[in-house]
């Protein structure tokens, strides 16, 4: 009786569970949907929720008609770079926070970690200032180097380091390798996890980024997606079929490589959260 | 002479050595440096620049004069700043606990499924990956005011971002749509490293489901509970890209937050100084919670 009762509440609890899913999905459902509608359809009442055939008009019309590739290059661009750089500058300090002794070591890590609880947005306004005095506002430099900093990076590394065990090290150096071996032939692959995680997550934080790239750029051919969509839906006003064709576009990136690496998504989030 | 020379060379080995020990001792700096120099300049300066530029009256170039604390005092006297200071603080209210206790709720409903279990988990989590500007689309189509599924589904006619009382909680909603799958992703983990055993002995000893939920999940999620608050409450602080895309500020003002007035103030008004002034009691007020955060950090870590 019991357990008949409770399997009832169980299978309740999953239904319930799916419906909240699905109702979260919608909205993403809903936008896919409507860039797949021509624009007439999009505000027909009642709405279709299956519409077909599909319509890549509103694609078409939105590739054609904006600097759409060139906002995707750029933003391709920048976030390639700054995780490559960002990532593997991390590594390297990270690495030697963690196992080397040298002068000034406490001092550098205490600044990082300090550097790590100042939040970014408050020094937009110093940052611009120097950025301009260095003629880089409206650079790829200038939208580059800013973001390469990540402190949280630095300390993630460094606790993953921490946990290797000695013996690795010591047998290293005994078979005559330098630091640079060791780091990226010995550490780097016992640590690869961690570092595909970080360095996805480095990737889609950058794609996303959107407060620094509207201060830093001011004119259209720099801008990135995030904030290049904005002037889409300013220029288009309430074309619906058109703003959900550029919201899909700018989400296939980001979308695809959490659909593709969920576990080092899941691992990475984590990390920058503070759980291992 | 043969003692000389033999001396030289042994000085020149000595003096060899300790260049080599130098070399040796400072050979790890070329590992910070890359990541370092980058830091000061565009971290470590900008957040002292932050302090000068306050007590200056420049523009957003950085030209301008020495004026003392009159920022401050223009500051403590600005109605519009406490305004932005008030709205955030509600922005905070609406968000953090609410968030927090979505995440909570989610990860008990998705951590006992045994099917569906990845698409459950996508569905929650997927928002959260969108850039800013795609919440925007989905909000603003979603939320419509004449053709927007919910108004349709609701049969009216409300304009959920230009009313100034459903304004910032209608941000607040779209905020907790995004973010939940974060909070949500740390709170399975917390719960799933609570030992079944535990379950299985208070079960053993006739405590029924409410109260092992009260006795053991509870207390023994308490600390990712604690990280998530600390973490949703530093960011929250934070708001600016929601609002600037949803509201920028309006209905009357009603949802101006302390970044996008300085925002305003610096990038728009050209108050490069008056802006910095914001920033730092921004800075003042994150840094406080932050220290809250870093020790919840460190007490979480000791026992691994």
């Amino acid at each position: 009786m019991k357990s008949k009762r409770f399997s009832v509440l169980g299978l309740f609890c999953t239904l319930f569970t799916l419906v909240m899913a699905l109702a979260w999905i919608f909205p993403i459902y809903w936008i896919t949907i409507t860039s797949l509608k021509s624009e007439d359809q999009t505000i027909v009442v009642p709405p279709s929720f299956i519409p077909w055939p599909p319509n890549f008009d509103s694609f078409v019309y939105v590739l054609q008609t904006s600097p759409f590739i060139r906002w995707y290059l750029n933003t391709i661009f920048v976030s390639v770079t700054v995780t490559f750089f960002s990532i593997l500058f991390a590594l390297m300090c990270g690495y030697a926070l963690s196992q080397l002794q040298f002068p000034g070591r406490k001092v550098v890590y205490t600044s990082i970690l300090v550097g790590f609880m100042l939040p970014f947005s408050a020094l937009a306004v110093p940052l611009f200032m120097m950025l301009n005095h260095f003629k880089l506002v409206n650079s790829f430099a200038g939208l580059i180097l800013p973001q390469i900093v990540v402190p949280l990076s630095v300390i993630v590394f460094k606790q993953f380091f921490d946990d290797v065990p000695r013996d690795f090290r010591d047998a290293a150096l005994i078979d005559g390798a330098n630091n640079w071996r060791i780091l990226f032939r010995v550490y780097l692959p016992m640590n690869w996890n961690i570092t595909w995680a970080m360095s996805i997550v480095t990737f889609i934080g950058t794609w996303n980024n959107f407060f620094w790239p509207l201060i830093i750029t001011n004119s259209t051919p720099m801008l990135t997606i995030p904030v290049g969509m904005t002037q889409i839906q300013l220029a288009y006003g309430v074309q619906f079929a058109e703003i959900c064709a550029t919201a899909v576009l700018a989400s296939i990136p980001t979308a695809a490589t959490y659909i593709l690496f969920q576990k080092r998504v899941t691992q990475g989030v984590m990390a920058v959260a503070g759980l291992k | 002479m043969e003692n000389v020379a033999l001396s030289n060379v042994g000085r020149k080995a000595v003096v060899q050595g300790s260049k080599r020990s130098l070399r040796r001792r400072l050979a790890p700096w070329l590992f910070v440096l890359p990541f370092f120099s980058l830091y000061l300049l565009f971290l470590a300066y900008p957040a002292l620049r932050v302090g000068y530029l306050s007590l200056t009256n420049s523009d957003i170039a950085g030209q301008g004069n020495f004026v003392g604390a009159a920022n401050f005092l223009t500051l403590f006297q600005d109605q519009d700043f406490w305004a932005s200071v008030i709205h955030t603080g509600y922005f905070v209210l609406l968000t953090v606990v609410p968030n927090t206790l979505m995440g909570f709720l989610l990860a008990l409903l998705v951590v006992r499924l045994k099917r569906f279990k990845l698409f459950v988990l996508a569905c929650f989590f997927l928002p959260y990956i969108l850039p800013v500007s795609v919440v925007y689309d989905a909000a603003i189509w979603v939320l419509d005011t004449n053709f927007g599924i919910v108004n349709l589904f609701l049969g009216s006619n409300t304009s959920w971002f230009q009313d100034p009382v459903l304004a910032m909680p209608a941000v607040a909603g779209v905020t907790i749509w995004w973010t939940v799958g974060l909070n949500m992703l740390l709170f399975i983990a917390g719960l799933q490293n609570i030992p079944q055993e535990y379950y299985e002995a208070a079960a053993l000893d006739g405590a029924g489901a409410f109260q092992r939920f009260l006795r053991i999940t509870c207390p023994l999620i308490w600390p990712v509970a604690s990280l998530v608050l600390l973490l949703q409450l530093i960011l929250q602080f934070k708001i600016f890209d929601q609002i600037y895309l949803l509201t920028l500020g309006g209905p009357f003002n009603s949802t101006m937050v302390v970044l996008l007035y300085m925002y305003r103030q610096g990038f728009q008004q050209g108050r490069g100084g008056y802006a910095a002034t914001i920033a730092l009691m921004l800075v003042l007020i994150i840094i406080v919670v932050s220290l809250i955060q870093f020790r919840v950090l460190r007490i979480r870590r000791t026992p691994q």
